[in-house]
């Protein structure tokens, strides 16, 4: 299956400081016809759509919507997710630069549509510079009336993985150190200040516009039977051509890694970050979906010159570094792991360490607050599972237990 | 300084973000000195260990002195990939200082960082606000002439 130009619709095509180059472009069709219709009938529409969240959960957006939408009370908030801090992503970073004027028609669509007067850009610190270019968009879209029902705020992080988790982003706006709230409630129910709250990704807000203009057969036309629409996906590590590819779901792996970016002599490819999953070589046909490999998109590939064990370590240290330290596995079993990574690759680990890694996981994974934590062992998982002769290759049987 | 704080608290006035306030501190100020902390806690009516807490958690806020020009090396994975190691030894090179350190004239300060969303430029930094990609020993000396 080909690449196809959904949600990168205008990028590299319309000039990002002018809404009229935008508009000439087919801009705000969305939006108008959002508008003239009820509330509830473009929640219908996104539903029927079967459009799922982009920002690595997966979520169908048009029931988050519902839920958002039903929820009791006058105040809601509209919260669209662009802390992209996931290790090799920088897919929303290009929808930024490049097409900041659908981001906001899609902000003010879902506002539209929940009821909420006003909504947040959460934009990750690192990615500042962005900022002029967003609020331009923003000042532009409201001088020509399309924001007369609500008020889009851009609240800049201040450098913090943890914060692109829903929960602890919603702390971060409140003013707070980012912590994961424990969950129910649910943001739809009680989100920001306690009111019910949608956060979207920035990409997954991006395929709105194009569904209320085109219309939600037009979506379920592409993509797989679960998985609808493009995904953007972001590649980087040992390929020719580096960079952002929208592809129709369920293209293979094999085809975004090797026909478009261009690797050469590929030894196992990580899809969703540093929180993903690996694929090793023999694998690289795997559909790109939600059932199987996605996450937020992120592609690190990873060629034969490199030592799979050194690769996770890095991933430890990512972990170790980012972990919130609210909850006792994840705060405990990151430095755990860490540890143990260490000792293999510096040949002083014992065989009960690689028994101590498995069941470490397996409780990360299970009894860890938030995603951060449960994620944190998927590549050690799965490098125990698809190279576990290095594992055992390194470990020192004179080391005492 | 005390002023400072004082005009930023006033800036926001109904606000009882403590994240907001300490961004608005920190741009001024360069860094959060305890007086600051203590303050803003005063400021918004809630205890120093709570505006503490907040300081702290976020890297881009800082309770030690910053130089003028923050460099940021990003050491993720895909630039890890690209070499980065040899990119912080230039720096360390042509700065004199190691990582987490600031220049004795207060002009830089060297940090390491996480993935900065420029993997497809790797390997990449922050210098303040600004990114630098596909970098090279070169390049790095070049760019760092500019800030000295
Ligand atoms: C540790 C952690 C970090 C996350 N970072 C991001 C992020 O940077 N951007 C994002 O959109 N979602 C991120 N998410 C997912 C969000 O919690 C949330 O599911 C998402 O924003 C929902 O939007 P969507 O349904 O449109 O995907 C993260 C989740 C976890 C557990
Ligand atoms: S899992 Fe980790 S990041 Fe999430 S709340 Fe627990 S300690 Fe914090
Ligand atoms: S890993 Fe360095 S910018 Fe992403």
């Amino acid at each position: 299956m080909p690449e196809k130009r959904v949600v990168l619709k205008n990028c590299g095509v319309i000039d990002p400081k002018d809404i009229e180059s935008f508009i000439s472009n087919g801009g705000f069709a969305g939006l108008k016809k959002a508008m003239d219709m009820t509330p509830s009938e473009v929640i219908q529409e996104i539903k029927d759509s079967n459009l799922r969240g982009r920002g690595g959960a997966g979520f169908p957006t048009g029931l988050k919507w519902d839920f958002a939408s039903k929820a009791k009370g006058d105040e809601k908030y509209v919260i669209c997710n662009a802390d992209e801090g996931e290790v090799g992503t920088f897919k929303d970073r290009v929808i930024l630069e490049e097409d900041p004027f659908s981001l906001i028609e899609a902000v003010a669509i879902a506002s539209y549509a929940i009821g909420a007067k006003e909504a947040f850009i959460y934009l990750r610190a690192e990615y500042h510079y962005l900022l002029e270019n967003l609020q331009n968009a923003i000042d532009q879209t409201k001088d020509k009336g399309f924001l007369d029902h609500v008020n889009i705020i851009i609240y800049e992080g201040a450098g913090a993985y943890v914060c692109g988790e829903e929960t602890a982003l919603i702390e971060s706006i409140e003013g707070k150190r980012g912590d994961s709230r424990p969950r129910p409630p649910f943001p739809p129910s009680e989100g920001l200040w306690g009111k019910p709250t949608i956060v979207n990704n920035v990409e997954t807000l991006m395929n709105i516009p194009r569904i209320m203009a085109e219309g939600k057969e037009w979506f379920n036309s592409i993509g797989t039977e679960s998985s609808k629409g493009t995904k953007v996906l972001s590649v980087s590590g040992d390929v020719n051509k580096p960079g952002v590819y929208e592809m129709v779901m369920g293209s293979s792996l094999k085809e975004l890694v090797e026909d478009l970016a261009g690797a050469e002599n590929v030894k196992m490819v990580q899809v969703g970050g540093a929180s993903g999953r690996i694929v090793p070589f023999e694998n690289i046909d795997t559909p790109l979906t939600f059932e199987t490999v996605l996450g937020a998109g992120g592609v690190l590939v990873f060629n034969n010159t490199r030592d799979v064990i050194e690769m996770v370590k890095k991933n430890a240290e990512f972990f170790e570094e980012e972990s919130c330290g609210k909850c006792f596995p994840c705060r405990e079993g990151t430095k755990r792991m860490l540890e143990i990574l260490e000792r293999l690759t510096e040949g002083t680990a014992s065989r009960i360490d690689l028994e101590f890694l498995e069941d470490l996981s397996e409780t990360m994974a299970l009894t860890s607050l938030c995603g951060l934590g449960q994620a944190a062992p998927n590549s050690v998982v799965d490098t125990m599972e698809f190279y576990r002769e290095e594992y055992e290759s390194r470990v020192n049987d004179k080391v005492k237990v | 300084m005390e002023k400072v704080v004082e005009e930023v608290l006033n800036r926001h006035n109904n606000n009882t973000s403590i994240l907001s306030v300490l961004k608005d501190v920190q741009e001024k100020c360069r860094y959060l000195p305890e007086e600051a902390i203590s303050q803003v806690a005063e400021g918004l009516g809630v205890s120093i260990n709570e505006v503490y807490e907040v300081a702290t958690f976020y890297s881009f806020l800082s309770t030690g002195l910053l130089g003028e020009n923050v460099i940021r090396i990003c050491k993720s994975t895909p630039c890890f990939l690209k070499s980065c190691d040899v990119i912080v030894e230039t720096v360390e090179k042509e700065l004199g200082i190691g990582i987490g350190q600031t220049t004795e004239d207060n002009k830089f300060s060297l940090q390491l960082t996480n993935c900065i969303g420029a993997c497809d430029k790797a390997p990449a930094m922050m210098i303040n606000d600004k990114i630098y990609g596909n970098l090279t020993s070169e390049k790095v000396i070049e760019i760092l002439k500019e800030y000295k």
